[in-house]
């Protein structure tokens, strides 16, 4: 178990220097570095002399893959690609270009982001799981069969229409919490309410049609059938076998979502006004901030990574057949 | 008027013939026959693939385009331009626009001007709109049902006496897929013989009719939804299967590249293709001189995008699926009796991966269809002179703050979005309950 | 343990609810309450050095810190410079070339000497830079290890000082300036200007690189600019090569405002920089306000100084009042202490829909209308002028507009064979084409009237600029009865025709004239506005092709003159005509100056140009005025721009915010607004009554739902158990 996420960890090396390739490509085929010193200057009259020295103080006046200048192995390792990869490996992700520290930076929005994402994956959760339970107890009758009906229709609405919505009912007809915004601590609860009321009801639909799958598949196994032959209530029966035994999938089509949270939404924040991560990758593409847009791509990369690596070992973890 | 095929429409053909072709070839085995009875069985199932084909029908009537030779008063054209059969039936609402918002039936506009009258005077009031005919609503709603509902009898007619004469076994609900088909004529019949005398939803900022609109968006919406698999099918099926049967090396040449991929944002892919684009078009700018060539151009490179972020975990199951086939019996045998590897994979491997790819392509069409809506918000989704109902929510977001809100937009899309939706939900919930092999017992 | 959190959570919550009657409010109970101004931010600001700051929305948060020597007059109009933090206007000299002083008309003037008199109460806000030890040294001078690690914001420093202003301050931060390393935006264009700037801009660069190779700290006091003399602590001179009146509006501008070496070099310390803490994001100001909270991503907050300055706000003549069209509710406070308000909050605000609803809802003081909004707050009356709607006037709600300095235009790129050139048949096609873009219906489609046609390039309230018929653009209007009317469309046909283009027909190709017009717009509503461009030249019979592309690529195509026809907009740095008539100005085209010019255009016409020379320095003379007109007849007749329009701004403002009077040239003005917090605080009490009746139907039907489920349950459970039952008993 320790040599194989060894073996992963290292695995991961490569991936992410190809990430971090082909990010160095598409941006740089996107703006060269003049048009980044020009996006930056911001000027009215931008004049060569503040190129050349914005592109100096950056460090982007190497060049890209091959410095022709340089001697023997400089010719590869003194260039941008190679000097800005070195670093981000270190997990030293620089200065944006508004000249703030971005490690900092991105501790700083990660709480925001967590407070809506962490809430409603769990509150999600519960509700998907119960609803699920629910449903698995009444199977076959009209409640099933309508919730299931509603679950498709739910899940067949854009999320756009759900903020639009909720935004026009709850905050500005019936004013219960503001439209917009964001506070720490508990003054920041009244914030957080319809984010993730809406987020947990959007995900409504295809959740309890998952967790339904899974219960449905259990509870035709033969170790149910006995549990409920031994004259087992039925809601003990599904509480203590169902649940239990559908707890391997459920964590495991869980687990790999979980280091994506920290990474936030971006259209639930933009809407709702949080100061999280979810816009931070897209307003840096925009703003041509290049130490941004790598920073970003390579900690989402290393959480994507994680979150593969967390599932194998959820995988041992609950059923012992699987050996790594 | 020549026929003036667009890239977009020239794809769109070729995966009807594709369809066609692999229909045809499939009819000819039985299993695969009874699989599809078995699908179509269920009378949702069976409702829902009419509802579809109805969308499908409309884009493919918005893809075959004309352009205009010569101009003319009376069709009111204009020369150089392309138009779709669409428009050619929505004419009298492609070019007599309004000039601001109206409600749906609306007689007047939604907000009132200031008009200086005959003493000099200005005053407020509510302007009556220019391309509406105040008639009896009840005598064209019928008349229009009528219609269509007789249109909608004609054709079930023949199918009906086709059936007959084929003799076949009537297992399939052929009624609920009647019923739906009648419903949905009378209704669009209703609609469209309103829509010469009212704007039926409504009209949008600038005059534009919403009902056109939202029609016109049928076609961005569907070609999202299945032109993408025509990118995805290929790179996924090819690279999972290749990676799950030769192992070792090709196997974690792909595994890197799969997981590479999806790790990059898909925001800087798509920007990356929107500018490809552009170097393309001023390379060849005679080939894309108007807007809706540029557009259209635009909505492929989208689509190719898409296609290449989203094989990824399709390549996954596939290659899964294929671990576990290459372990099976028959196909030890049939290595063992030194078939070729090609044979092998083509024969016995892919045959048998089909349920897992019809179960994702009915399953990504509906979630392809939603994305092109966010994407259109980041502002990265198809050019904003198209037609997209991405495009009219991200307007009506604006429309909503207004006092009194501006909703007719809002709805019409959410309708036709929802209907589309859901008509593939129900459906890809039919094939996967059918095709996946968990629920066989 | 479960329980006891969610008590706790339900006793918060009661608590919450109980102790305010508004639930959506996004500030708290004690701020709302308080005289706080509440506004708002659409994108972060990015740096808040006034040596690197260019931003309208950084200047707004910066102007409330920074005191530059100068400032606009608030009420005033036409714009005004006033002393700010100097006891008087400076005191100007000119020198001939060997420093003789000579007279103002003079040809022999070779350089211009300022004089700046300081005023004496000038302190710096309180911070931890200035905080001195008992022996006189520096407290924050070397942080240690220790207090840095500790450190999260600036406010973790216990210890504050302050101290006056001194004309060394000034002179610093223009050596500032000269550091390229510091990237400032107008080094370039004040190195022609200031003397010995381009020296010691070279040298202090190449110092400041060896010190940063080196691990130093750069001290600037040491390296002196020639031209940049401290007299004593209350007097600055600086000289400037030639003459130059726009400088004093340089001087109003954030780029002046002193910067304490203190503060400079406290903010090089090592550790402070990956904390976020520098001059780009904790400002040390003399202003009126500093900044008490920075959080780019979500608020910032302002702080009433507590050293500030006495300012009075200030008092207008009549005749003034009446130049300035002032209503007398603006001249209330006249010669009261500013500033007025204690704290400003201004909150990110990304979309527009949140923005406005809750500036109804009275938790934004002002708000600005966006083009969805507009109909819903303004009627157009029937002279043109905008008048409130109903429901806004019952919401107390007024609104507050003026013409801005700035101007947008669609430009001919004058290097292009087509659509460029000087002969006759090239200037009418283009005067051709001036005349069939209706900018009347643009401004009333698009801009709901929030605009005026353009004349020329000179919009209202800057010297140079002509109301009634001696304004007007011959070449595209007439005037009738008193109005001015586009030439109709046969004028712009006929043009065609002798321009080479009958019916927008070549004569000599015998195609159809086809034109390129590039531009980035990918908005939801560039469709429209597209459509509408293409249709002003369909008029013509002319094919106009939209070639949309990123920033970067329209960008470089303007700087390489690869472009027929493009949109762009210019506004103002300061009131004077000479900040637009540069934008014509030949010297300043952008393909021969590599990309450096602002005239994208590359309008080159030799007559303009000597002109241009000529008014450039001098002072607003009817001398002056004459030339001008004369140079606006020259730009008309040659048509490198279709005049497009010169937009208005729009406020809406509410009935407890006081003094609100747009002025597009001065940023701080703050300093001069009032707030009623208490007809706020019941007003917003009033509007944001929660709906209780939907949260009681909701609860009751998922009470009665459960209880449904309950029984449901307990019905199929009894049918399973009592059979099960039955054969027990048997």
């Amino acid at each position: 178990m320790f040599a194989y996420i060894i073996r992963r960890v290292l695995y991961a090396i490569p991936i992410l220097i190809g990430v971090n390739l082909i990010t160095f490509m598409l941006f740089f085929m996107l703006n060269s570095p003049d048009d980044m010193a020009r996006a930056q200057l911001g000027a009215k009259q931008t004049t060569p002399a503040m190129i050349t020295a914005w592109k100096a103080e950056k460090g982007y006046d190497k060049p890209l893959f091959y410095n022709e200048k340089a001697l023997g192995i400089e010719k590869v390792t003194d260039t941008l690609f190679v000097q800005e990869s070195l670093k981000l490996f270190a997990f030293d992700f620089g200065r944006s270009d508004a000249n703030r520290d971005i490690g900092r930076e991105i501790r700083e929005r990660m709480g925001p982001s967590l407070s809506i994402a962490l809430p409603t994956f769990l509150i999600a959760l519960v509700t998907n799981i119960s609803l699920a339970l629910l449903l698995v107890l009444f199977r076959g009758s009209m409640l099933d069969l309508s919730m299931m009906v509603a679950a498709v229709m739910i899940m067949s609405v854009s999320g756009l229409f759900y903020i639009i919505l909720g935004q026009v009912l709850f905050s500005k007809l019936w004013h219960w919490v503001p439209i917009s915004g964001y506070a720490h601590g508990w003054e920041g609860v009244k914030f957080i309410l319809l984010p993730v009321f809406i987020g947990v009801f959007a995900g409504l639909g295809s959740g309890v049609r998952w967790y339904r799958a899974i219960f449905l598949e259990q509870i035709n196994q033969d170790y149910v059938r006995t549990a409920r032959a031994k004259g087992l209530s039925e809601i003990r029966v599904l509480f203590t076998h169902v649940l239990r035994n559908g707890m391997l999938p459920i964590l495991t089509g869980v687990v790999v979502i979980i280091p994506s949270l920290f990474m936030g939404s971006l259209i639930m924040e933009s809407f709702f006004g949080i100061p999280g991560l979810g816009s931070y990758t897209i307003d840096a593409i925009n703003a041509q901030d290049f130490a941004i847009v790598k920073a970003m791509v390579f900690l989402g990369s290393v959480l994507y990574i994680v979150g593969l690596i967390l599932t194998d070992i959820s995988y041992t973890l609950f059923d012992p057949r699987v050996t790594l | 008027m020549t026929l003036h095929l667009l890239l977009t429409d020239i794809l769109v053909w070729v995966l009807v013939l594709l369809f066609v072709l692999l229909g045809w070839r499939m009819g000819r085995s039985v299993q695969i026959r009874r699989t599809w009875h078995r699908i179509f069985r269920s009378k949702v199932a069976m409702a829902s693939a009419v509802i579809l084909l109805f969308y499908i029908l409309f884009a493919l009537l918005d893809s075959v385009h004309f352009r205009v030779d010569n101009a003319n008063e009376k069709n009111a054209l204009r020369e150089g331009e392309i138009v779709s059969l669409l428009d050619l039936g929505m004419l009298h609402r492609k070019h007599y626009s309004e000039r601001t918002y109206s409600a749906p039936f609306a007689l007047r506009e939604y907000t009132k001007s200031t008009v200086v009258d005959e003493q000099g005077r200005a005053r407020q009031r509510y302007l009556p709109l220019c391309y509406v005919k105040d008639g009896d609503y009840i005598r064209q709603s019928v008349l229009g049902a009528g219609l269509g509902l007789l249109i909608a009898l004609g054709f079930i007619l023949v199918h009906w006496v086709w059936r007959r004469k084929r003799e076949e076994e009537t297992v399939l609900p052929w009624l609920s897929a009647y019923i739906t088909f009648a419903l949905l004529f009378m209704l669009f019949g209703c609609m469209y013989v309103m829509s010469f005398s009212y704007h039926v939803l409504g009209t949008d900022k600038v005059g534009g009719d919403v009902l056109y609109a939202s029609l016109k968006s049928i076609r961005t919406g569907v070609l999202i939804g299945t032109l993408t698999t025509l990118v995805t099918l290929p790179l996924a099926v090819v690279l999972g299967v290749s990676a799950g049967y030769f192992r070792g090396w090709v196997d974690d040449v792909i595994q890197y590249l799969y997981t590479t991929l999806s790790s990059i944002p898909g925001v800087l892919l798509i920007a990356a293709g929107v500018l490809t684009m552009q170097v393309v078009m001023d390379q060849y700018a005679d080939w894309f001189a108007s807007t809706l060539e540029r557009s259209d151009l635009r909505l492929l490179f989208l689509i190719v995008i898409l296609g290449v972020t989203s094989w990824t975990s399709l390549c996954r199951m596939v290659r899964a699926e294929t671990l576990r086939i290459a372990k099976m019996d028959y196909v030890t045998a049939a290595r063992a009796f030194g078939v070729g590897k090609m044979r092998i994979m083509l024969r016995h491997i892919v045959p048998n991966l089909m349920h897992i790819i019809l179960i994702s392509v009915a399953l990504d069409f509906s979630g392809l269809v939603l994305a092109e809506a966010v994407l259109s918000y980041v502002g990265v989704g198809v050019d904003p002179t198209m037609y997209s109902w991405g495009n009219m929510i991200n307007q009506a977001r604006l429309e909503m703050a207004r006092e009194p809100m501006v909703w007719w937009s809002l709805f019409a899309s959410f309708i036709f979005m929802f209907i589309l939706v859901l008509a593939a939900n129900l459906f890809s919930d039919r094939v996967q309950h059918v095709l996946d092999p968990r629920n066989v017992s | 343990m479960f329980l006891a959190v969610r008590s706790t959570f339900l006793l918060f919550f009661m608590v919450a609810i109980l102790d305010a009657s508004v639930w959506n409010s996004p500030y708290s109970e004690t701020l709302r309450r308080q005289n706080v101004l509440f506004s708002s931010f659409s994108s972060p600001p990015k740096h808040l050095d006034p040596v690197l700051s260019y931003n309208a929305n950084e200047w707004a948060i910066l102007s409330q810190i920074y005191e530059p020597p100068l400032q606009y007059n608030y009420l005033k109009r036409p714009y005004v410079l006033e002393p700010l933090s100097l006891t008087d206007m400076p005191e100007v000299t000119y020198l001939d070339r060997l420093g003789k002083e000579v007279d103002r008309l003079s040809d022999k003037v070779s350089y211009s000497r300022y004089r700046l008199y300081l005023r004496e109460d000038i302190r710096y806000a309180p911070h931890p830079a200035f905080a001195r030890n008992s022996n006189g040294t520096l407290r924050y001078g070397k942080i240690d290890w220790k207090t840095l690690d500790s450190l999260e914001t600036l406010n973790d420093l216990k210890e504050r000082g302050s101290r006056r202003v001194t004309a060394e301050d000034y002179a610093y931060a223009i050596k500032r300036m000269a550091v390229r390393q510091y990237h400032s935006p107008i080094l370039d264009t004040m190195i022609p200007y200031i003397v010995g700037l381009r020296a010691f801009s070279k040298q202090i660069t190449a110092v400041a690189k060896d010190k940063r190779e080196k691990k130093e700290v750069l001290d600037l006091r040491p390296y002196h600019i020639r031209g940049v003399k401290v007299i004593d602590r209350n007097t600055l001179e600086i000289t400037i090569r030639g003459k130059y009146p726009q400088f004093l509006y340089w001087l109003a501008m954030n780029f002046f405002a002193p910067i304490p070496w203190e503060a400079d070099l406290f903010y090089q310390q090592e550790g402070l920089q990956a904390k976020n803490i520098s001059l780009d994001t904790t400002p040390v100001g003399t202003g009126a306000y500093y900044l008490a909270e920075n959080n780019p991503n979500a608020r910032m907050r302002l702080k009433r100084n507590p050293l500030f300055h006495t300012e009075y706000y200030p008092s207008l003549s009549l005749i003034e009042q009446q130049a300035a069209g002032i209503s007398e509710a603006l001249l209330a406070d006249s010669g009261q202490p500013l500033p007025f308000i204690d704290e400003a909050v201004y909150s990110l605000e990304k979309e527009s829909i949140p923005l406005w609803n809750k500036f109804l809802q009275g938790y934004y003081d002002a708000s600005g209308i966006s083009a969805e909004a507009f109909d819903q707050a303004v009627q157009i009356g029937s002279s043109g002028s905008m008048g409130l709607s109903e429901a806004m006037k019952q919401q107390g709600i007024s609104l507050i507009s003026a013409v801005q300095p700035s101007i947008f235009y669609m430009a001919f790129n004058m290097a292009d064979p087509v659509v460029g050139g000087y002969s006759v048949a090239q200037r009418k096609l283009r005067q051709a084409i001036s005349i069939a873009q209706d900018q009347e219906e643009y401004i009333s489609i698009f801009l709901n009237g929030r605009g005026v046609a353009a004349q020329g390039p000179i919009p209202p309230g800057i010297f140079g600029h002509e109301e009634g018929k001696r304004g007007i653009n011959p070449v595209v209007y007439d005037w009738v009865e008193g109005r001015r009317v586009r030439k109709s469309l046969a004028v712009a046909k006929r043009l065609l025709a002798e321009a080479g283009y009958p019916g927008g027909i070549s004569a000599k190709t015998g195609k159809r004239l086809k034109l390129y017009y590039d531009t980035t717009a990918t908005g939801p509503d560039d469709r429209a506005l597209m459509d509408w461009r293409r249709k002003q030249f369909a008029k013509l019979g002319i094919e106009l092709v939209i070639r949309a592309t990123d920033y970067n690529r329209f960008q470089e195509k303007v700087r390489k003159g690869k472009v027929q026809l493009f949109s762009w907009g210019w506004n103002a740095d300061y009131p004077d005509p000479e900040n637009f008539l540069f934008l014509l100005y030949g010297g300043n085209a952008v393909i021969d100056t590599n990309g450096a010019g602002i005239n994208s255009a590359n309008y080159k016409n030799p007559e303009f140009d000597t002109l241009f020379r000529e008014i450039r320095t001098m002072e607003n003379t009817p001398e002056r005025l004459a030339k001008i007109e004369k140079m606006l007849q020259i730009a008309r007749e040659d048509a490198p721009w279709v005049w497009g329009f010169y937009p208005k701004s729009l406020v809406l403002v509410h009935s407890w915010f006081k003094n609100v009077s747009p002025n597009a040239m001065a940023n701080n003005t703050l300093k001069y607004k009032r707030i009623d917090p208490r007809t706020r605080y019941v007003k917003q009490e009033l509007w944001n009554r929660p709906a209780v009746l939907p949260l009681l139907i909701m609860i009751a039907a998922a009470v009665l739902g459960l209880l449904w489920l309950y029984r449901a349950y307990r019905k199929s459970e009894e049918a399973v158990i009592s059979p099960a039952g039955k054969e027990g008993k048997s």
